[in-house]
């Protein structure tokens, strides 16, 4: 089967920000269609991943406005939601579209806009995904990777401190990452001193809340060299559901649907763990870190927090994660962040990443929604 | 689906499916093995073991603050099952530390959040140190 190309990509400055959702998605797709060198009119499918532009913002029927923007018309349009990970899912519509024949040339444009409302407030549209026996006991995303921290650290036991080095580590390559919404260093102290949040866990622990915007443009590998000689190959996808009802996992610090989407997507590349040379995972919270470099199988289970400890994670280190500084410095605006990632990994393979580059043939990026509730994996390569 | 195993579900229900399988909340199959779920237990008079807890102190509109959350697990005939819940301290709670269900006639304020406060139950059972 010819397989997918990324032959453009582009993300906008992560962080608060003027503009409003269509704004940032107009600007995150002008830039993907100039990178790869098309036109809107050459676009047959569109999609839009995101989240909550309806309950942010009362903007709703983004994908056709979209496209009316970039003049893209007649494109097909979708929007593609699945929570925290809309990014990772519309990279799988967009290759689904490719990969079926359906479409010769698709943009995908993740976007949210939510620095306009309140923490609380934001963290409530957030929460809305939760089952109404979790929701009417106040439980937030950061409540239950707080549940899982506590449980994690006790089950494997890990120090506070290891969790506070993931947080170190990413804002210190996010310093390096012209997008990212903190380009500040911290350090282990100033980590384990901030406010509690959701104990263990502290502010230090957590992502911000942020606006932006990421795109990629897509199209069948056999036909890629014609638009441009700078282009990566997805050559594993996959998604996989867990329990809604987080407590009901057996091993609250497993996360199924990474393991799943994982085995999947390294099924379908004819590659493993240990093929893999850059990986961007989704760090919405620290632990988050830990668990899914173990359930990708880059660590034993229990094992995570010391590959961050000595080293092993950084960007000088065998496996570089979170090269960009991920969602904990770079930020996450949902819809937007699983777009970004593989513009990260798209930039590392092209050799583009400026003072972030590492020596990278293989990158794998994991976007989780909800509290691992769907997840998707997607494995890019040079060609 | 009988209308029990909707969000208006009042209290502690867990449900079993023709396996005994248990879980709670209640779905339209059972979530183990796919089977109808024909029975529910009442775990509101039972006592249960803190898997996990934490305190929330950003907490979102109608929440109060700090919110001290817990992870239960309560055995039945031999399986497992767990919950999530609101603690009424986080006084003398540990991890496998033991605690009762207690009545709560409203766990944060309808509507003050973005869900429809018709959708759902607001009342439930908070977990007290045994």
């Amino acid at each position: 089967m010819d397989r997918v190309a990324i032959i453009g990509a582009s993300m906008t400055a992560f962080g608060d920000r003027d503009a409003w959702l269509l704004a940032l998605l107009a600007e995150a797709g002008d830039a993907a269609l100039t990178d790869a060198g098309v036109d809107g009119d050459d676009v047959d499918h569109l999609y839009v991943s995101n989240m909550a532009s309806g309950e942010f913002e009362g903007q709703t029927g983004v994908p056709n406005a979209l496209a009316h923007d970039l003049a893209a018309m007649p494109a097909y349009t979708a929007r593609i939601d699945q929570t925290s990970s809309s990014g990772g899912a519309g990279i799988y519509a967009a290759w689904q579209s490719v990969a079926s024949g359906a479409s010769d040339l698709t943009l995908l444009v993740g976007g949210e806009k939510m620095t306009h409302r309140t923490t609380g407030e934001a963290t409530d549209v957030i929460a809305s995904l939760t089952h109404p026996v979790e929701y009417k006991h106040g439980v937030t995303l950061p409540s239950f990777a707080g549940l899982t921290a506590r449980k994690y650290l006790a089950q494997y036991d890990a120090p506070r401190e290891s969790l506070g080095k993931v947080a170190v580590k990413n804002h210190r390559n996010g310093l390096d990452n012209p997008h990212a919404q903190f380009r500040k260093e911290v350090d282990l102290e100033t980590v384990l001193d901030s406010p509690m949040v959701a104990d263990p866990l502290r502010l230090y622990d957590f992502c911000p809340i942020t606006d932006g915007s990421a795109a990629l443009v897509l199209c069948p590998e056999s036909v890629a060299a014609e638009y441009t000689d700078d282009y990566v190959v997805i050559s594993g996808v996959a998604g996989a559901t867990d329990t809604h009802v987080v407590h009901e996992r057996d091993d609250p610090t497993t996360m199924r649907g990474v393991v799943e989407s994982a085995e999947q997507a390294y099924e379908m590349a004819g590659r493993g763990p240990d093929d893999i040379d850059v990986a961007e995972l989704h760090d919405m919270f620290t632990i988050l870190e830990f668990l899914q470099s173990e359930d990708l199988g880059f660590f034993e289970k229990g094992a995570g927090w010391k590959a961050v400890r000595d080293g092993v994670t950084d960007r000088d280190g065998d496996l570089p994660i979170n090269t960009s500084g991920g969602l904990k410095s770079k930020g996450h605006p949902l819809g937007a962040s699983g777009v970004a990632q593989a513009y990260e990994l798209y930039q590392q393979l092209l050799g583009t990443a400026g003072d972030r580059q590492v020596d990278a043939e293989v990158g794998l990026a994991c976007n989780v929604g909800g509290f691992g509730n769907c997840v998707t994996t997607t494995i890019l390569e040079q060609p | 689906m009988s209308d029990d195993h909707d969000s208006t579900e009042p209290g502690l229900d867990a449900h079993r499916c023709e396996n005994g399988h248990l879980s709670y909340p209640g779905h339209a199959r059972c979530p183990d093995c796919g089977a109808p779920q024909t029975e529910t237990v009442d775990l509101a008079e039972r006592t249960g073991e803190v898997v996990t807890w934490t305190t929330s102190t950003a907490t979102p509109p109608g929440v109060r603050e700090p919110n001290h959350l817990a992870i239960v697990e309560f055995e039945v005939d031999g399986e497992a099952v767990r919950a999530l819940g609101q603690l009424t301290t986080a006084d003398g709670i540990e991890i496998g530390a033991a605690v009762d269900p207690v009545y709560c006639a409203e766990l944060r304020a309808p509507g003050a959040g973005i869900r429809e406060p018709e959708s759902q139950r607001w009342d439930g059972y908070r977990f007290e140190p045994a």
